[in-house]
């Protein structure tokens, strides 16, 4: 067998598991998601291709827009709240001189529970009339707010929610603030910085590497938000959970917590639209794509 | 780019693969009559607990009388596995749904059966099913599912905050409902709703478009399948009447206290706790008052129409089961659908048990059923000839939720003009039946 070849087999053979996950768990899902995404197509019965027309439908479909919306809504709102919330506790705690372990546990704690059970215990917690933080503020003459009840107040009562659970956020920076060059900022305090000088000119170009990778992250998994959203929505109408009317509660209230994949779903699970669910899906990775390859180019201008 | 362009005949590559491994109807051949059946069947439904051993209890039955077949009870499966398994070439035998939803696209799609075949065969007349019963369960006349139970709604009132306010008796007709709303509730200074006399907000408890619309008539689709909502007054009569009762409280007033109330199954429910004098709800709501209430003093009635000849009537639907295009053993599996849908003691067994409505009228009219005095009231609601059910679409309950969607902003004083409102409904419900089924 000629040198080269044997080369080739080899690097081949060294590759193969890893380019089998990404064509089988990859390559064939996005393939077969752009195919559909240009066809009628049910689950059960043969695809039929229909061209253009799912697409099409994007630009007139009222429901979609609102979805989009409100994901838009959580992507501007939630991600920086993610971000800033996670940086600040992070920053917290390395200026913690004693038992920085435990509270480091508890703030990373939240970050473990269930995303469905943590939301129940939030709607319950915010539960207008009878729930504890309504209780708790009408006893120092607050009306509190209608929280998931109120078309105002639900998306920002899932910002809360995640702010509780910023825990993960909280580890990267935590471990990228420890990373900063101690050399750095005492030379910076020497000239005389102050704490938001230091802050800008050592600090954040040390942990930019992390900001743009929870910001690339955060946005992605925003763009999927649905768990909490379905949940939240599903608890506060006071609806039950199962049944065949399940998504008769998506939104709640006034369609405020209707998310983009809330959406995608009910078309292609509920409706029976897979073909235009799937033309969602690849609009969303498109969006997701374009965000991210947005996002690591400025960072890279940046460092 | 120059990195993307090798990638293009993969992923066409992929596609191609893709559209080889979706899936396509098949026909199958039925046996002759008389044939000997035997096998396995395997089974899928929904329920779980309690109900899953009562189901268990009638496949007994089924096995002590059919030695030769085995029947495999799969509980606690939903209608999106059982989709995705049919689609999938995995589907069960047989599959039982609490959704009417999913016959017209099961219908459509071949995913279940037609049982037309089987039932010609075997000479069982769907004479013995009443007509709502026989609407929910076929699609364009393809008969690919049978009744297994029914629920019927109708209105729930409580007799101590009647017999307090002055209220003789269960009202009739809309104006009569709204007048005895209105003095059925109390309020604290502040104008903060204590008790409701009714809640009239879509989305609360079992208030969806699809229960109240027998109250005024509503027609959901056309006989071409598309909506009809738009185009028929009877939707406007029951969309201002609740919403001149939902001004009359204060939508926020209505909205804060809704948000105070307890969950529909729990025992917090607004209506077992006196906190809302009127309900509509299901005949399963009996045996949950009594177990959860048992000091409530309750009646029940048909819910108030708009015109006398529908009073009486109210909205009707059910569990379905068919056998899956996949089906390794379909004869068996139709014998085990015959069973728990046209034998009269296994229909009325179930029926005892679970708390349902029996569907065939033999069973309805057997001397075993338990009939208690508030039962009776929505067995005949069930049997009224004005009952309607919300009919199968190909687009499953599209149609239902985008007007469901409307009445939500139409309460809440966002939409202004009701007619272009109900227009944009058809629009949006024509547009999914397109890319849908």
């Amino acid at each position: 067998m000629p040198h080269k070849l044997r080369h080739a087999l080899t690097v081949a053979s060294f590759m193969a598991p890893a380019t089998v996950g990404i064509v089988v768990f990859f390559l064939y899902p996005l393939g077969s998601a752009v195919y559909f995404s240009f066809t009628k197509f049910d689950l059960l019965s043969t695809p039929e291709w229909v061209g253009l027309r799912n697409y099409r439908h994007l630009f007139d479909d009222p429901f979609l827009t609102r979805a989009a919306t409100n994901t838009l809504w959580l992507c501007v709102i939630m991600v920086p709240a993610r971000m800033l919330g996670g940086l600040a506790t992070a920053m917290l705690l390395t200026g913690l001189r004693r038992g920085s372990g435990i509270v480091r546990t508890i703030f990373y704690l939240p970050a473990l529970a269930p995303p469905v059970a943590a939301t129940l215990a939030f709607v319950y917690l915010l539960k207008p009339g009878v729930g504890p933080v309504n209780t708790a503020l009408a006893q120092v003459g607050i009306d509190g707010p209608l929280w998931f009840n109120s078309p105002d107040w639900s998306k920002p009562s899932l910002v809360l929610l995640c702010l509780w659970a910023v825990g993960d956020v909280m580890v990267l920076y935590l471990a990228a603030l420890l990373d900063v060059p101690q050399a750095q900022l005492e030379a910076a305090r020497i000239d005389g910085a102050n704490a938001w000088q230091r802050f800008r000119a050592v600090t954040l170009p040390n942990i930019a590497p992390v900001v743009t990778f929870t910001a690339v992250i955060g946005v992605i998994t925003t763009l999927q938000y649905f768990a909490q959203a379905a949940v939240a929505a599903s608890a506060a109408s006071g609806q039950a959970t199962t049944g065949a009317g399940i998504s008769s509660t998506f939104g709640y209230p006034e369609g405020s917590t209707f998310t983009y994949p809330l959406w995608l779903y009910v078309v292609g699970f509920r409706y029976g639209a897979l073909g235009y669910a799937n033309a969602m899906a690849v609009v969303l990775f498109l969006v997701a794509f374009a965000v991210s390859l947005l996002l690591l180019r400025r960072s890279l201008k940046v460092t | 780019m120059r990195r993307i362009v090798p990638l293009i005949p993969l992923l066409t590559a992929v596609a191609l693969l893709a559209a080889a491994c979706t899936p396509g109807p098949k026909d199958k051949p039925i046996a002759d009559p008389g044939a000997d059946v035997s096998g396995t069947v395997e089974f899928w439904h929904f329920f779980t607990d309690r109900e899953a051993t009562a189901i268990d209890g009638v496949v007994a039955d089924f096995q002590a009388s059919h030695p030769k077949i085995k029947v495999v009870v799969k509980s606690g499966q939903d209608d999106s596995k059982m989709t995705q398994a049919i689609g999938g070439g995995q589907g069960p035998d047989v599959g039982l749904s609490y959704s009417t939803d999913i016959v017209g696209q099961f219908c459509a799609s071949g995913a279940w059966l037609d049982l037309g075949q089987y039932l010609t065969r075997d000479k069982v007349s769907l004479d013995g099913f009443p007509q709502t019963v026989k609407e929910y369960t076929q699609y364009k006349n393809k008969r690919c599912a049978m009744p297994v139970l029914a629920d019927a709604y109708g209105l729930y009132y409580n007799k101590k905050l009647f017999a307090e306010a002055g209220i003789a008796g269960p009202p009739k007709t809309l104006d009569e409902f709204a007048d005895a709303a209105k003095k059925l509730t109390k309020r604290s200074a502040d104008g903060t709703i204590q008790v409701a006399g009714f809640l009239p907000l879509w989305g609360f408890y079992e208030n969806a478009p699809s229960h109240l619309g027998p109250m005024v008539g509503g027609q959901w689709l056309k006989g071409d399948g598309t909506s009809a909502i738009g185009g028929d007054p009877a939707w406007q009569t029951l969309l201002k009447w609740q919403k001149d009762l939902v001004d009359w409280y204060g939508y926020d007033k209505l909205e804060a206290f809704r948000a105070s109330l307890g969950d529909e199954y729990s025992d917090a429910n607004a209506f077992q706790k006196g906190q809302v004098a009127m309900n509509f709800d299901g005949e399963y709501r009996i045996a949950f008052a009594k177990d959860q209430a048992p000091d409530l003093q309750f009646g029940v009635a048909p819910m108030p129409t708009s015109s006398p000849d529908r009073y009486g009537s109210g909205y009707v639907t059910g569990n379905v089961i068919g056998i899956s295009r996949t089906a390794k053993n379909p004869e068996a599996a139709w014998e085990l659908i015959k069973y728990l849908t046209t034998d009269t003691k296994a229909i009325v067994k179930l029926a005892n048990t679970l708390k349902n409505i029996p569907t065939t009228k033999d069973a309805l009219a057997s001397p075993d059923l338990h009939l208690d005095p508030e039962f009776k009231v929505f067995v005949d609601i069930f049997n009224h000839p004005k009952t309607s059910t919300t009919p199968p679409s190909s687009a499953g309950p599209a149609y239902q939720e985008t007007f469901q969607t409307f009445c939500d902003t139409w309460q809440s004083g966002g939409a202004a003009d009701l007619g272009k409102g109900l227009s944009d409904v058809d629009k949006q419900v024509n547009s999914l039946l397109q890319l849908g089924g």
